[in-house]
Formats: structure tokens, sequence, C-alpha cells
């Protein structure tokens, strides 16, 4: 009797009781991720949303404060086929020989590639249309470099920001797998060298700017003696267009290289001996050994730290501002740059209009990446 | 044991603290009609302009209680800082000290205080004595007043006097002449260190003052008919001036200046020219009136007594306004010519001045405007534009007729003269040249002119493209904020009373 009661108080118990717990249960994860979404959401979502309608509308000023109007996609407009195009686009002028044939050579290596996947065994429809339209994208951009830098044209601040990207980006990786291939081995300095090749990453990218302008006038300064000892002291790196955006590139080059030496000698160390053993055991050649064992096994960090380094320079405005601020002309301009520029005079319809260009931009050639390069890469290793 | 003296040592070092937190966060207050009320100011970064408010912030503290903050921008970040602080509504500013070319912003907003009835009522301010152009043009917007003066800008040209009296050369009349002068000594040692020096020093560094400097050469082809002409607009359809002979004219002498002076010329700053002239590196150079006082600062300059200053130069041909076409100068067409020479002084900028945050309590108004009154008022203001580093020129008349205080600051009495006199020719001349004053005068000069300038400069522009796109591009402002409205502010802007 007393079983049946007990039995029968625990069965009358238990449902109210667990679906209260159970419900609990079930929504405490979300409860306990909501503080961090609210802060992306403030501080990431919500901003961008407002800086797209900033983009739709030009500020007015008026009795009482400064107003919003709406109007559409004229800041767009003006930057594409507007007012604005050849400061954003550039000065297209009719190909030259050199030109064309630079075009072809990239035409057919998008053909070639297209064509490869087309034909290769794990082929899909979606993977076909999506790098038809990658192709479609990367060849106008490829037609838009070549015809403002190959051309009498003239570049504007995307395709400066472009050859910015490309330029330092490879040269950084190049110059910093060289310093950790050397930081690797087992040479007397090695962990001097190490702190010293990471200095420039800790400067603040206005000092870089101040110091490298200091560095760059031939006519006072602390290489003064230099540059009037090989009779360049009235040579002007910044009066000339490619003078400055090399001078602008050298720095950049400068700062982030350590970047991406930490990445890779910290994926250098990790690499197993046992490999390199076998290697000369099989009696590869240095040569083969870095291409054959030690390049592929450093891919993965490679195309993580090259995505990272991608994404960064793209936004790439303290060295051209402090430098030359633009100049000469609008030579060494990025694209933030330009938008700063123009937000400074009240156009900040304009503005966030280029930095959605540049987020548009950027948006392509990180999912490119990601897709077609580093999800291989990671497959690979 | 230890653990003891280890919180006692904690506690001492707590208590320390807590000490200096209380005491480290203001000075004693002192005693004053103002005490208890601290001042945002803000201005460029200078160190011009906040030198003289940041030295003298401490005595007006003693004399009225109100401590006095002074925050510095970068110059090209000014006017949107300011802007965005009020159309925000953040108000952190109290004060500002800025370009009065900015009112044609501010004040149709209703962000600044009417200081109409403060200035009459403030004897100490002595605001008759400030020359009638500052009060009148750069004080006052559409009749009433709303800033403080506390500088005095006219461009100038300036020569080293030395080299042209002992070549037998007179300082440029026209802006042929300068550049006549300025070939002539470019490549040419002129301070004796051994190295080849400068014709001209200018500045046209891009996103800086430098356009200033080609609309000072412009002001000679496009204005001859007096002030209320303008430079920049035709006053019956609001079409900019820029596209024209005149303008060509212009455009074909600031590229030559431009390749008469140090290689990095297009990526120099007024702080690289100034430098430049006073260190003795070149014959000539366009600037406000910081020359004439950094020439005599002994700590940088090798020029004192050696620099004239001088109207800047002219045209002996002016822009026919029906035709567009560049003519020679008659009595019609240029009434105001000296010599068969018409000059256009340009009062670029218009003048560091101090405005109020009308947003803010009236305590905090008063003691701004006494703070700006005091920065203003004769006995500050005479010491402060003897001195090169406060980047304040000349602008009341007690500073032009007591030569006292410039003599004190190491000119010669003869330097003096020369400096001032240039000055007052400018103020004087029934022909000078208004700055823009118009809504969002930035974008039309700082953004649109500034750029094609730079474009144009470096090559990236022939002189044609550069004045269709200044043109275009200024059209497309006028339109966007509204063609009726824009002319009715520009031709406000041009009604001077004098």
């Amino acid at each position: 009797m007393s079983g049946e009661a007990s039995t029968r108080s625990v069965a009358v118990a238990a449902p109210w009781r667990r679906p209260l717990s159970a419900r609990l249960d079930r929504f405490a994860g979300p409860v306990f991720i909501m503080p961090a979404v609210l802060v992306i959401l403030a501080f990431s979502i919500f901003p961008l949303l407002a800086s797209l309608y900033v983009s739709l509308s030009r500020l007015s000023l008026s009795a009482g404060g400064a107003q919003l109007n709406f109007v559409g996609l004229d800041n767009y407009r003006k930057l594409l086929v507007g007012i604005d195009r050849t400061h954003f686009l550039g000065l297209t002028e009719p190909l030259t020989p050199v030109s064309v044939a630079v075009l072809a050579a990239v035409y057919a290596g998008f053909a070639y590639l297209l064509v490869r996947y087309a034909r290769g065994p794990g082929r899909t429809a979606v993977g076909l249309v999506g790098r038809v339209v990658v192709v479609v994208v990367a060849a106008a951009g490829a037609w838009l470099v070549a015809d403002t830098i190959l051309t009498t044209g003239r570049p504007g601040t995307l395709v400066v920001t472009i050859i910015y990207v490309g330029v330092d980006v490879g040269v950084q990786y190049l110059l910093a797998l060289g310093l950790a291939l050397l930081v690797v081995q087992r040479l007397p300095g090695r962990r001097f060298f190490r702190v010293v090749f990471l200095l420039p990453m800790m400067i603040t990218p206005v000092g870089v700017a101040y110091l490298f302008r200091m560095l760059t006038d031939t006519s006072k300064g602390p290489l003064y003696p230099l540059w009037a000892h090989f009779g360049l002291a009235d040579v002007s790196w910044v009066s000339s267009p490619w003078g400055a955006r090399l001078a602008v590139m050298i720095g950049d080059v400068w700062q982030w290289t350590p970047f991406i030496f930490i990445v890779l000698l910290a994926a250098l160390e990790s690499l197993p001996v046992e490999l390199y053993e076998a290697a000369v055991v099989d009696g590869a050649s240095r040569w083969q050994t870095f291409w054959e064992v030690t390049f592929p096994q450093i891919l993965p960090a490679t195309s993580t730290v090259v995505l990272i380094r991608l994404i960064e320079a793209f936004k790439i405005v303290d060295l051209p501002n402090i430098l030359t601020n633009g100049g000469p002309g609008t030579a060494t301009e990025s694209l933030t740059l330009h938008a700063y520029t123009i937000w400074r005079s009240l156009d900040i319809g304009g503005s966030a209009a280029i930095a959605y260009m540049l987020l548009f931009v950027v948006t392509f050639v990180g999912l490119t990446y990601m897709n077609l390069f580093r999800r291989r890469v990671t497959a690979m290793a | 044991m230890s653990r003891n003296l280890g919180r006692a040592l904690v506690s001492l070092a707590g208590a320390g603290l807590l000490i200096g937190a209380c005491t480290l966060g203001g000075t004693t207050t002192s005693s004053g009609r103002f005490s208890g009320v601290t001042l945002r100011v803000v201005t460029f970064t200078g160190p011009q302009i906040a030198e003289p408010l940041q030295r003298r912030a401490p005595d007006f503290q003693k004399a009225t209680g109100a401590k006095v903050q002074v925050i510095t921008v970068p110059m090209s970040d000014l006017y949107q800082k300011i802007l965005t602080d009020f159309a925000t509504k953040t108000n952190s500013y109290d004060a500002m000290v800025f370009d009065p070319q900015w009112m044609g912003d501010y004040v149709p907003a209703g962000y600044l205080e009417d200081l109409t009835d403060r200035v009459k009522k403030d004897s100490s301010l002595q605001w008759n004595d400030i020359a009638p152009f500052f009060r009148d043009f750069s004080a006052t917007y559409k009749g009433h007043v709303y800033t403080v003066p506390l500088d005095g800008d006219f461009q100038m040209a300036y020569y080293r006097k030395d080299l042209l009296q002992r070549d037998g050369l007179k300082p440029p009349a026209t802006w042929q002449d300068y550049i006549d002068i300025a070939r002539r000594y470019q490549g040419k040692d002129l301070n004796g260190d051994g190295k080849p020096d400068f014709g001209s020093c200018v500045a046209m560094k891009r996103s800086a003052q430098s356009y200033w400097m080609f609309l000072s050469a412009a002001a000679a082809y496009l204005q001859s008919q007096g002030t209320s002409q303008g430079a920049f607009f035709n006053t019956a359809n609001m079409q900019p001036l820029m596209s024209n002979q005149g303008a060509a004219a212009a455009l074909d002498v600031y590229k030559q200046i431009s390749q008469l002076g140090p290689p990095d010329q297009l990526n120099n700053d007024v702080g690289d020219s100034r430098g430049a002239f006073v260190s003795g590196r070149c014959a000539l150079s366009i600037d406000w009136g910081d020359i004439g006082t950094l020439a005599i600062d002994k700590s940088q300059s090798t020029v004192e007594d050696k620099v004239g200053a001088v109207i800047l130069p002219g045209s002996k041909r002016v822009v026919d306004r029906s035709t567009g076409a560049l003519v020679d100068c008659d009595s019609k067409l240029c009434p105001n010519a000296v010599n068969g020479v018409n000059h256009a002084p340009f009062a670029a900028f218009g003048g560091w001045s101090g405005a109020i945050n009308k947003a803010k309590p009236q305590n905090v108004k008063d003691a701004a405007f006494a703070f700006l009154s005091y920065m203003s008022a004769p006995a500050q203001s005479g010491e402060d534009v003897t001195l090169g580093r406060t980047g304040f020129n000349p602008y009341r008349t007690s500073q032009f007729t007591n030569l006292g205080p410039w003599e004190k600051a190491g000119m010669s009495q003869q330097a003096a003269k020369d400096y001032l006199g240039a000055i007052e020719a400018s103020l004087k001349s029934p022909n000078m040249v208004l700055d823009l004053r118009v809504p969002q005068s930035a974008s039309y000069e700082g953004t649109s002119l500034d750029t094609a300038l730079a474009q144009f400069l470096a090559g990236e522009l022939t002189a044609d493209q550069t004045m269709k796109q200044i043109t275009d591009q200024w059209n497309q402002k006028t339109d966007e904020i509204g063609r009726s409205s824009q002319l009715d502010a520009y031709k406000a802007s041009l009604n001077v009373t004098r």
C-alpha cells in the first residue's frame, strides 16, 4: 500500500518538475552565448547595416542639426560611372601591345584552370558556376589593372590598393619565409635576430610612416649623408608616382613581414625531424628537401597567414596618408585614404560607399581564396 | 612578521595612491568668478595656434578660476571633428579656435553662440581696435558677430632682401616677376653652405594648406573690380570662375613655381617651406605672416634682417568675365591697379578665430567668452603676434602702429615697417579677395580644388582637364546643396561693410 502511494506520489511529482528543468537545460546554451551575440550585433552587424544606409544617403546641414537624405545608389553611381570614376577606378586608355600580351597570358591561364576543373573528376555544377563567376570578375579586374598601368592611363584608388596588396603580401611572404628558414637553423645569435626581426611589427603604423618620411627625404634627415655621397641629394622619391608607391610598399613590407615571419617560424619549428632524416637518407638535395618536404608541411600555416595579411593589406591607410597624403596627385591613395579624404569634407555617404566597395572586394578575394586555395591546401595537409 | 610587513606596505601604498588621486585631478581651486568651470577648447595640433592658448591658460585660471583644457586635432580633421561634435549633440567642446570660413556651415545649423552683444559690452576686448576687415568679415556672418579674432590672415610674398639688393632687383610686382626672380636663383648657393638652394619655396603638399597658395596666384587674374566682385563664382548664376584664361594663367604660374623649388616641393607643407626659407635656402616664398616672425626667431633663423615682405604679386592682364578671355588692364577693368598692375591680396583662411558652443550652460559660455577675450585683448595678442611660434599674425590697428613689441621681439625698425607695411597695404586694398564662405566650403576647396591641383602638379591632369574637373565638381556640389541657397550665401558673404 505505502509502496503504491509512494510510486503514485513520485509519478505525480515528476511530470511538472522534469519539463521545467529540461526546458532550462534546452535553453542554457543560447542563454550563455547571448551576451557575446549581443556584443557582436551591437559592434559589428548594426553598424554594418547603419553604414549601408549611410552609403545610400547624403548628409546635409540645416537649422537645428544635420540630416541624412536618402539618394539611392547615387553615391555608387558617382564612383563607378560618374564624376568620381577616374578617381576610383582610374583613367583607361587604348590597350598597348604589352598590355594586350599580358592580358592574353592572364586570360589563357584562367581558361586553362577553368577547363581543367571542368574536365576534372571532382567537378560539380555549383563549383563550375562559382568558378566562372570568379574568372569573370578576376578577368575584369585584370583588364582594369592592365589598362591603367600598362597604358598611358592612370590607376584609380582601387587599382592602387590592389597593387599594394599583391606586391606587399607577395614580398612579405617571400622575405618572411627566407628569414624563418634562416632563424630556424642552429646559427649563433638566432635568438637575438628572432627578437630583432619582430620589432617593426611593434611600432605604431603612424610611427613607421613618419620614420619612412624621414628616410625618404633626400635633402635632410638621418640618411642625407648617404644620399649626398651617392649624388642623390636632389632626387625626390615622393614626387614621382612609382617612386612614391615604392616608398609606401617598402614601409609596409618592413612593418608587416615580422607577422608572417613569426607564424612561419612556429610552423617550421613544429615540423618533425624524421621527415628530414628520411629525405637525407633518400639522397634529396636541399632544394628538393625544401620543395618536397618543408613547403608542403607549412602550407596550412602559409594559407592562413596569407589570408590574414591579404585582408589586412586592403585597409592600408597610415603609410600613404603620412608619407604623401595620397600624392603626388592621387598616385599613392588607397581606398581607405580615399574614403577618409572625402569624409573630412562631410561627404559621409560617398565615404561609406567607398568603404562598402572595399568590403565587396575583400569579401570576393577572401571567399575565392578560401574556396579555391585554402580548402585544397588544408585537405592536402 | 613578513606577512604583517607586507600588509603594512600595501596599506601605505594604497593610502599614497588615494592621496595622490585626490590631489592630481585638479590644482588648488582658486577663487574667481568662474571658479569650478573647466573649459574644453579645441583647435589644431600646431604647435602654432595651440601654443599661445596653452601658455596663457594658467594665467587665465589664476585671474578667473576657470581651468582651460586645450584639445588638439590635426588640421585636416578639425572641421569634421567640430561638426561631428555638434551634429551628434555630443557637445564635448565648449569653445573652438578654428577657420572662420566654416561659419558658413556652423551658423545656419545653429551651433555657434551669437556674440554681437558681448563684444559690444566687453571693454577689455577693445573691439574697435580690431582692423575693420577682421571685425566686419572674419568675425561676422549675416550681420552678427560669431567669433573673436585671434589672428589676421593675409598671404604675402617674401623675398631675400640682401640678394635682391645685391643684384639690383626689385621685389616682384607681378607673377611673371616672381617666376623670373625664382629662376635666377634656382640652384645657386643662397646661404653660404656650399649646397645649391632654391628660387622659391612654397607649400604644395596635398591635403594640407597648398590650395590657398594657388588661390593667391589666381586672385590677381580673377578679381579686379573690388572685393564684392568675388573671385570664386559668378554672382549671377553661381557658375565657378575656374574655367577661363585667367584660371589657366594661374595654373601655369603655379606649375612654373612648382619647378623652381626643392625636389620634394610637392610633398612640402608650410612647416617645410617656412623652415627652408628662414634657414636661408630660398630666395622667395608665399605665405601668411608667419615667415615675418619666424625670421627673427634666433633659435631657427639665419636670415634675420634679410627678409622683405610685399603685397602679393599681381597681373597686368585680368579676366573679362563676359568672355572668359584674359585682357590687358585698363582703368575700367582694373580701377584698383597700381602702376598698371592689378593686385588682389588674398585674405586666405580669414584668420584663426574663437567661437563658443551655443548648447553649453550660460556660465560656461561666459567663461569661454572671457577666455577668448583675454587671448584677443591687446596686452596678450600684442605680444603673441610678434612670436613666430604662435602662428598668430597682426590683426589690430595697434599692432600695426606700435612698433615697440616688434622691436622688442627682435625685428629691426626697417624690417618691422616692411613687414607691417605689406600687411597694411593688403588690408587697405579695395580689391582684397575674401576667402570662400559658403556651406561646405571645405568640400569645394579642401577636397575638389586641392585634389585637382595635386593631380595637375603631378602631371595626372592637363590644365584644361584640371579646370574642367574643378568646375564640374563645384557645380555638382552646388546642385547637391541647392544652387539658389548657395548663391544667396555667396552674395551675402561678399557684402562687407567697412
